[in-house]
């Protein structure tokens, strides 16, 4: 799975800097829109054509994404969800295929810091966009105190939704460090778990949240 | 899932030309796009990427009202401090939406523009009426969760849960097309069946829908959206109900309002016989209920959903004195 990224560019590669130097990606980085210019042509090594920016696919061709802080190298085509680029070509398989539609959450990932369903992006969409996956939570340390506040509450039967489920409550932690329950079922609508654990789930959500009020006694 | 190229045109006037070539379908927040792609139930040669053109972005003050691009997402509508308190039942209808994952990605753009939910019609093996076949399958089929008014031929409701707030407000539609830009009321944009089971809207192809204008809300406009759902957590409405009401100065006299339910009809319904209910009264709760009872006048439930004729009634009931202030006896 590790051949992706040692793939040498080829001519129909694109990195992000060709891509922001081109145009377009300014957009996705930024959330700043630039007006069209003359050199709108030239953006990218293929398509380059009067007043597109950018022409990808629908052959795979290889693409750039940040993920938890490292610039990764990826070959996908267009219709490649960032779930099957993460899980299928960059091994990263924490973030859990379930629905594949964005109803379930089991492949919650952090996108510029906020959760969303990696099922329902395209992997070409996540460029410029700092990827968060379960992984930097677990591998790099645990800054969330989730890990730890599952093991206690025992929020995990089968484990197949906590990977979501702990992505959702970092991101409204890490937003709302003194959630109480109603914001923590708020942040864990769109994470199913069909063992159940969901009062589980809750309680590791309010200990970490209480052990950050500074260990008073919070809501129940 | 077939396979497509993405094209990122330079200006919004190369993507109205691109979108206007057919088997070219236009991405923004890729939501409902995504969907209908896995279902097989588009399979577009080119998907024209949206997200680079600055008109769709931002959300504006423009001569009192507000101007949202259509790129704007369901979170930052419903955080938005001047949608949260002049427009409330806009931010609530936002905050309601899907779940977190997915109001960090839908646009509101996606939302006016989403397909129907309706199970035959996301069915890949169902030729229905939506799709160019030769009928609607929810009057002799599964119909729970489909429309009790303004259904025929086609029976979808509508799945847009912002456009019955937006319209309460008396919203519009900002589109630039291959020939120019128009504004439209969204009221007038959606379109029923009788004028093309295929569509929900007169969107034309080219057509983008650039942004959606807020006129300045009336004095004194109060408002509330709810929604009744068999799961409270994320589920799409069984009902919902968007109530602004403005008061008259200096009494509990409704001057003027404006009732929209969603998810019970193929459009946004706009119940005028609701508004006559309330306008023009002092507001209790016995007008909001026969508001309530006015606003499903003229429903024809299928076999499985006249439980949604209750469900509106009382919805409708609810949001009135929500918006009002008036806590439930």
């Amino acid at each position: 799975m590790k051949h992706d990224e040692h793939k040498p560019p080829n001519s129909r590669s694109i990195s992000r800097r060709s891509f922001i130097k081109g145009a377009g990606a300014l957009a996705a980085a930024s959330g700043l829109v630039r007006t069209p210019g003359a050199d709108a042509g030239a953006a990218t090594s293929s398509g380059a054509q009067e007043g597109i920016v950018e022409r990808l696919g629908p052959d795979a061709q290889t693409i750039e994404l940040k993920i938890n802080g490292e610039v990764r190298r990826v070959t996908v085509e267009p219709r490649e969800t960032l779930l099957r680029a993460l899980r299928d070509h960059l091994n990263l398989t924490g973030t859990k295929l379930v629905c594949d539609r964005g109803a379930c959450g089991a492949c919650t990932v952090h996108l510029d810091g906020k959760p969303v369903t990696s099922c329902m992006i395209l992997a070409i969409d996540a460029r410029g966009h700092e990827i968060t996956t379960i992984e930097k939570i677990r591998i790099k340390g645990d800054k969330t105190g989730l890990f730890g506040a599952f093991v206690e509450h025992d929020g995990a039967q089968c484990g197949f939704c906590t990977p979501g489920m702990v992505m959702s409550l970092a991101a409204a932690l890490a937003s709302n460090p003194k959630a109480n329950l109603e914001d923590v079922k708020r942040a864990v609508a769109g994470n199913i778990c069909r063992c159940g654990t969901y009062p589980h789930v809750f309680a590791a959500a309010l200990s970490v949240a209480r052990d950050t009020r500074g260990g008073g006694a919070g809501e129940s | 899932m077939n396979r497509f190229e993405v094209i990122t045109p330079a200006d919004l006037a190369h993507a109205a030309r691109l979108l206007s070539g057919e088997g070219h379908v236009a991405l923004a927040g890729g939501v409902d796009v995504i969907d209908l792609l896995k279902l097989d139930i588009i399979a577009p040669a080119t998907l024209v990427n949206l997200k680079n053109l600055p008109e769709l972005r931002g959300i504006e003050s423009r001569a009192g009202g507000l101007r949202i691009g259509a790129l704007t997402q369901l979170h930052e509508v419903a955080e938005h401090p001047l949608i949260r308190e002049h427009y409330t039942a806009v931010a609530d209808a936002a905050r309601e939406a899907a779940t977190p994952q997915i109001r960090n990605l839908a646009t509101v753009g996606g939302n006016l523009l989403q397909r129907p939910r309706c199970w035959y019609f996301r069915h890949p093996d169902v030729h229905c009426l939506k799709k160019g076949g030769d009928r609607c399958y929810a009057p002799g089929g599964l119909n729970r969760y489909h429309a009790i008014l303004g259904g025929g031929p086609s029976f979808i409701v509508h799945p847009s849960n912002l456009a019955p707030a937006l319209i309460a407000f008396g919203a519009s539609a900002k589109i630039v097309g291959p020939s120019g830009q128009r504004s439209v009321e969204l009221e007038k944009f959606f379109t029923l069946p009788t004028v093309d089971p295929r569509r929900e809207n007169n969107l034309e192809p080219g057509e983008v829908v650039v942004a959606v204008e807020l006129p300045a809300p009336p004095a004194g406009a109060k408002s509330a959206y709810l929604e009744a759902r068999e799961k409270q957590s994320f589920d799409w409405p069984l009902v919902a109900a968007a109530a602004m009401l403005v008061g008259a100065p200096g009494s509990h006299t409704v001057h003027d309002a404006r009732i929209v339910l969603g998810a019970v009809a193929p459009i946004p319904w706009r119940s005028p016989d609701a508004e006559k209910e309330i306008i023009g009264h002092p507001l209790d709760a016995e007008r909001a209920r026969a508001a309530g009872e006015a606003s499903v006048r003229g429903a024809h439930p299928l076999s499985d959903n006249a439980y949604k004729v209750a469900i509106a009634k009382v919805l409708v009931r609810r949001a009135i004195l929500k918006a009002a202030g008036i806590e439930e006896t």
